[in-house]
């Protein structure tokens, strides 16, 4: 392995603005990396070679002629599956959009390529975002680099592997109940959910719309800060957008600090259900915090009881609706038209080919949870269960400036273990989806190996809504001590591919 | 409050067009009964008094400036349709022969 993958991206940066190093060979010895090793991880759907390579070239030839570089120019990226990407395909994990090569970029996108980031590929996931472990993409499951047999998290498995796979320093999740936070736990890295509003939505393909929020997956804080620098601010495409500055995130991971931090604990996050190993690293982790200086408070959050009940309707709900497009009229899949059919056969023939079990199962919970003589008794009830949540969080932040919870009940269990089993998969979320409901920032690093399996096991901070700079600020703090015990990143006990 | 049967199931499949196999059907029915039943529990919480949250941000009616700006071309709006004629999408039949 070259050390261009082991690098991280801010080191990588600085090294092709200096020019110890070219675009074109970091991009180069990434796509070696994945010609090595992602025959066994399976975190890429497509691999762009030639475009990959044409945006790095594109970064060296701006260097040459003496312009500014932004602070990722010339960095590799693994792109969830899940943005639109011109001329590249895009299949959310679903045999209804695969082949599928969408004629406009995702804002997120866009604001990538103004970066001068490269975008190596389009990483796997699970279909439409809907599971926790990727296993539900259409394309097959992905590993994860710590045990190839266990699950990567989901649904952004693709992307969290990527990065713990060293085939990618930088990557995009989107985390509709954890979906960038849960892989980030069970792959050893960094996934931060910024506060809802705070990176644009248009061009990413809609699940739950009240809840969907792209952001940054890394290997380092400081790497996720400065892609969430660059992906994130008002976008007027996305009528969701917060119109309101982005909080100075890099500046905060430069300036770790706890010191006169007051730290909530959840009773709520521990007992049934909880592995003893995530448990005892998350007390570490909060004996560390008050080691660090931080004045730990022991908090309630009641209504979070209920917030997975909640979640499990209002997410079928939003995707029921959202998902409706599939008609199989103006693109992706079409089945049975053969001149006999009328349209609507045609739709449902479609979407029974095109759509796996779990978009399906959800399609139709959200479809009863939505029919009259229902509605308020499912739907209504788990909005109001909603503002519940809102409401605890907002008593939890006049006592305390961060929550911390572990980011999932359990470390990377085996693939296949829950594939059938709806509600044991889950409660994967049961620590993430509280944040999603209400609409706040979480971020999740890494805090150890959980001694029974030797698996990592991640460390969740939660902030106020729009206060995200919050995360980065403990979060490098809490890295560096960390790193400063173990005597190196987490990841470098991975063993190797 | 009640369980989903198989024929709850079926209904249901027809609405969100979905043309579910015989398995399926078996299949979905019993595990959409297992979450259905585990998710009602909202039900306990959600008294009178508290009003429901629809969507994180408050924001009602957002406008962009009305002016003309690029969008995508007929070429690029069909690139990925599956039938096209005459510049448009072309879709099976949608009423019934007379």
């Amino acid at each position: 392995m070259t050390d261009l993958t082991r690098s991280t991206a801010a080191q990588l940066a600085a090294r092709i603005a200096d020019g110890t190093v070219s675009a074109v060979e970091v991009t180069q010895a990434h796509l070696a990396r994945i010609d090595a090793v992602d025959e066994k991880v399976h975190a890429f759907l497509h691999v762009d070679r030639e475009g990959a390579l044409a945006q790095a070239g594109a970064v060296d030839e701006k260097r040459a002629r003496g312009e500014k570089l932004g602070p990722l120019a010339g960095v590799p990226l693994a792109l969830k599956d899940i943005f639109t990407t011109e001329g590249v395909p895009t299949t959310v994990g679903s045999r209804i959009l695969d082949g599928w090569v969408p004629p406009y970029d995702a804002t997120v996108t866009r604001r990538l390529k103004e970066a001068g980031i490269v975008i190596l590929g389009k990483t796997n996931m699970d279909e439409f975002a809907m599971g926790s472990s990727t296993e539900n993409s259409a394309f097959g499951p992905t590993g994860n680099p710590w045990d190839l047999t266990r699950i990567p998290g989901g649904s952004g498995g693709g992307s969290a592997a990527s990065l713990a796979s060293y085939q990618a320093p930088l990557a995009i999740g989107t985390d509709t109940g954890g979906s960038i936070r849960q892989p980030a736990a069970v792959t050893g890295t960094v996934g931060v959910k910024p506060t809802y509003g705070g990176v644009s939505r248009y061009g990413m393909v809609a699940f739950s719309s009240s809840l969907d929020q792209g952001g940054p997956c890394a290997r380092t804080i400081l790497d996720a800060a400065l892609l969430h620098e660059v992906i994130a601010g008002h976008d007027p495409l996305d009528s969701t957008s917060i119109d309101a500055p982005v909080p100075p995130v890099v500046e905060a991971a430069r300036n770790g600090s706890v010191a006169g931090l007051r730290v909530g604990v959840l009773r709520e996050f521990r007992g049934e259900g909880y592995q003893a190993g995530v448990l005892q690293r998350f007390e570490e982790s909060v004996d560390l915090l008050r080691e660090l200086g931080a004045e730990v408070v022991e908090l309630s959050c009641p209504s979070f009881d209920s917030a997975l009940a909640a979640y499990y309707l209002i997410a079928p709900s939003e995707c029921s609706s959202n998902l409706a497009r599939f008609d199989a009229m103006r693109y992706g899949l079409r089945m049975g038209d053969d001149g006999t059919r009328s349209a609507e056969e045609v739709t449902s023939l479609t979407r029974e080919a095109g759509f796996g079990p779990e978009v399906k199962r959800r399609i139709m919970l959200g479809t009863y949870a939505l029919s009259s003589g229902y509605y308020d008794a499912y739907y209504g009830s788990a909005q109001k269960a909603r503002t519940l949540v809102t409401r605890d969080f907002e008593r939890a932040f006049a006592q305390v400036d961060v929550v911390v919870a572990p980011t999932t009940p359990t470390t990377a269990f085996p693939i296949g273990e829950r594939a059938d089993d709806p509600m044991a998969m889950y409660r994967a979320d049961l620590c993430t989806i509280p944040v999603n409901l209400a609409g706040n920032t979480a971020l999740s690093l890494p805090c150890g190996l959980a001694p029974e399996d030797g698996l990592p096991v991640g460390l969740q901070i939660i902030a106020p809504a729009l206060a995200d700079d919050r995360l980065y600020r403990v979060g490098a703090a809490v890295e560096a001590a960390f790193e400063a015990r173990w005597g190196h990143p987490i990841l470098e006990e991975a063993p190797a591919l | 409050m009640p369980g989903i049967t198989r024929e709850e199931v079926a209904h249901l499949a027809r609405l969100a067009r979905l043309e579910l196999t015989d398995e399926e059907l078996d299949h979905f029915a019993g595990q959409l009964d297992d979450i259905i039943g585990a998710v009602a529990r909202v039900a306990d919480v959600a008294t009178e008094d508290v009003p429901p949250t629809s969507h994180p941000l408050p924001l009602t009616n957002v406008m962009r400036p009305d002016e003309v700006r690029p969008g995508l071309t007929a070429r690029q709006a069909l690139s990925g349709a599956p039938a096209q004629e005459q510049q448009r999408f072309k879709v099976p039949q949608i009423l019934g022969e007379e």
